[in-house]
């Protein structure tokens, strides 16, 4: 009887401080949760404002539809740069204008009418955004584009 | 993990930093209570710190600077909670360093070897006030404006190098967005700067010479006093009460979110009732109650006078007190103490209740 109650008593102990170790690191964590939380929110604010622009469908431009032939403009769809180009057979092709390289702002080359890329020099097909030399890995991405009177509209292709 | 903790208690030298926190005792008596509230100064300033800079994040200083703390407040994600803690958190700083400084004058914390510690903190107090002052104008609401506008006025009254100084803080003659941008730059840069150095001059001071005993305690011989160890026993209790602290803080500011007014504007007339913060209280109306006595310049010119008096008065004490011994001088002091506290308890509860 007397052997064995030390042991008992031991035992008891060790988990009492396994008690108290796994209490404090909950508290711990709780606090940590409660002070990160409005922190990370806070932080990440203007992000979640970003993510909702970016996530628009379509864009309406207006009086882009006097755009000339042969011509291109630069416009916002959501929160990315993108390009209007009035070909000079009349067709229209609106194309994401981020190079899908490393990320530069790719611009309409009237003369050679290609789309180029000043940062690494790639080349992407004007009419289809497909990559057709240099660098980048993946043609732009193409959107389908309405062209009204007084106005253009710009839509995500789904 | 267990090799990694050796590595590092090995190569850093931790074992023997901590062996010296061993070693180091707080003691204790029945006036231990008071020994807490330094460290509660410090939490609250690292509060200050945090949020600080996380308000900096969103926070555009010059003409923009009413519409981003409105954004702040109505906008952002806990926007108003991060602005609300800070504010408070400023409140609850300036309450524990006046407990602070109290205690350490009544437990005659100040005497040889700790006057650097004395003239240090009431250093860190003036640069405490001065961030508060600073950092009030920058929402640029209606009380900051009139706030700032009023306390320029005190620098204002000085003859002769007044103006000139209350310009150049100003940036003009009148409170504007130049205001905003330079009161931002002090407080958000020269202050800190000045500040952190102090504080560790002063948190230096305290590790070198200890905490001090109050001299009831002081009279008892060697082997009654008590002590308890500095690591981990003080340090666990200290951190007890940075925990409430945060609570405390956290509940108020969520349960009194701090409110943005209107914004400034030089054309509207002065809002009735309007009130400096509290701890400009005192200031505020001793200068209303000698006003009323002498009109005038007059009035002005005596309070500045008494607030530069009593200012010096308060820091040359370790050399007038300097006695281990308990002698007439200490009493003195003790009885100026209070007359000190009641002056500063009584004008601030009359600017709330009688003006």
């Amino acid at each position: 009887m007397s052997e064995t109650a030390p042991t008992i008593q031991s035992e008891d102990e060790m988990s009492r401080r396994g008690f108290v170790k796994t209490a404090l690191a909950g508290v711990s964590l709780a606090y940590a949760g409660a002070v990160g939380y409005p922190i990370y929110r806070y932080l990440n604010s203007p992000v979640e404002v970003s993510q909702a622009a970016a996530a628009v469908k379509e864009v309406t431009l207006d009086k882009a539809d006097a755009l000339e032939k042969g011509s291109a403009l630069m416009f916002k769809f959501g929160v990315r740069p993108a390009l209007l180009i009035h070909h000079d057979d009349n067709t229209w092709v609106a194309l994401d204008a981020v190079c899908t390289h490393l990320g530069c702002t790719v611009k309409f080359d009237g003369d050679s009418k290609r789309i180029v890329c000043a940062c690494h020099g790639g080349v992407y097909d004007a009419k289809t955004g497909g990559n057709v030399s240099g660098p980048p890995p993946r043609p732009l991405t193409q959107y389908v584009v309405t062209v009204n009177t007084g106005s253009v509209t710009v839509k995500r292709a789904s | 993990m267990k090799r990694l903790q050796a590595f590092l208690v090995d190569r850093i030298g931790l074992s023997d930093s901590v062996a010296y926190l061993q070693k180091k005792t707080v003691p204790v008596h029945n006036q231990t209570f008071w020994y807490y509230w330094g460290g509660i100064s410090l939490f609250c300033f690292l509060i200050q710190v945090v949020t600080g800079v996380l308000l900096m994040i969103y926070y555009r200083p010059g003409p923009e600077s009413y519409e981003s703390v409105r954004q702040i407040t109505n906008e952002i994600h806990f926007g108003w909670l991060i602005r609300s803690v800070h504010n408070w958190s400023a409140t609850a700083f300036l309450v524990s360093v006046f407990v602070h400084m109290f205690s350490v004058f009544f437990m005659k914390a100040y005497r040889r070897p700790r006057e650097v510690g004395w003239w240090s903190g009431i250093l860190l107090l003036l640069l405490g006030l001065t961030f508060g002052f600073s950092g009030y104008l920058l929402p640029m609401d209606e009380l900051a404006y009139f706030a700032t506008k009023v306390g320029l006025e005190i620098p204002n009254s000085i003859p002769l190098i007044g103006p000139p100084i209350a310009n150049l803080l100003r940036g003009g003659l009148e409170v504007g967005e130049y205001t905003v941008q330079r009161f931002f730059a002090l407080h958000a840069v020269i202050l800190p700067l000045l500040y952190l150095p102090l504080l560790m001059l002063h948190l230096w001071m305290v590790q070198k010479h200890g905490n001090a005993l109050p001299p009831s305690e002081e009279q008892k011989p060697l082997e009654k006093r008590r002590a308890m160890p500095f690591f981990p026993n003080f340090l666990a209790k200290d951190l007890a009460m940075w925990l409430i602290t945060l609570n405390v803080i956290a509940l108020i500011a969520a349960l009194f979110p701090w409110q943005l007014g209107p914004p400034a504007d030089p054309l509207t007339p002065a809002p009735e009732g309007i009130k400096p913060e509290w701890y400009f209280m005192s200031s505020f109306s001793t200068l209303k109650i000698l006003g009323n006595i002498f009109p005038g310049a007059t009035g002005e010119a005596i309070g500045m006078t008494l607030f530069t008096l009593g200012l010096v008065l308060w820091t040359l004490i370790p050399l007038f007190d300097n006695d281990r011994a308990n002698g007439r001088r200490s009493r003195r002091v003790t009885y100026f103490g209070i007359f000190v506290i009641t002056v500063l308890l009584v004008t601030t509860f009359w600017g709330y209740f009688k003006a």
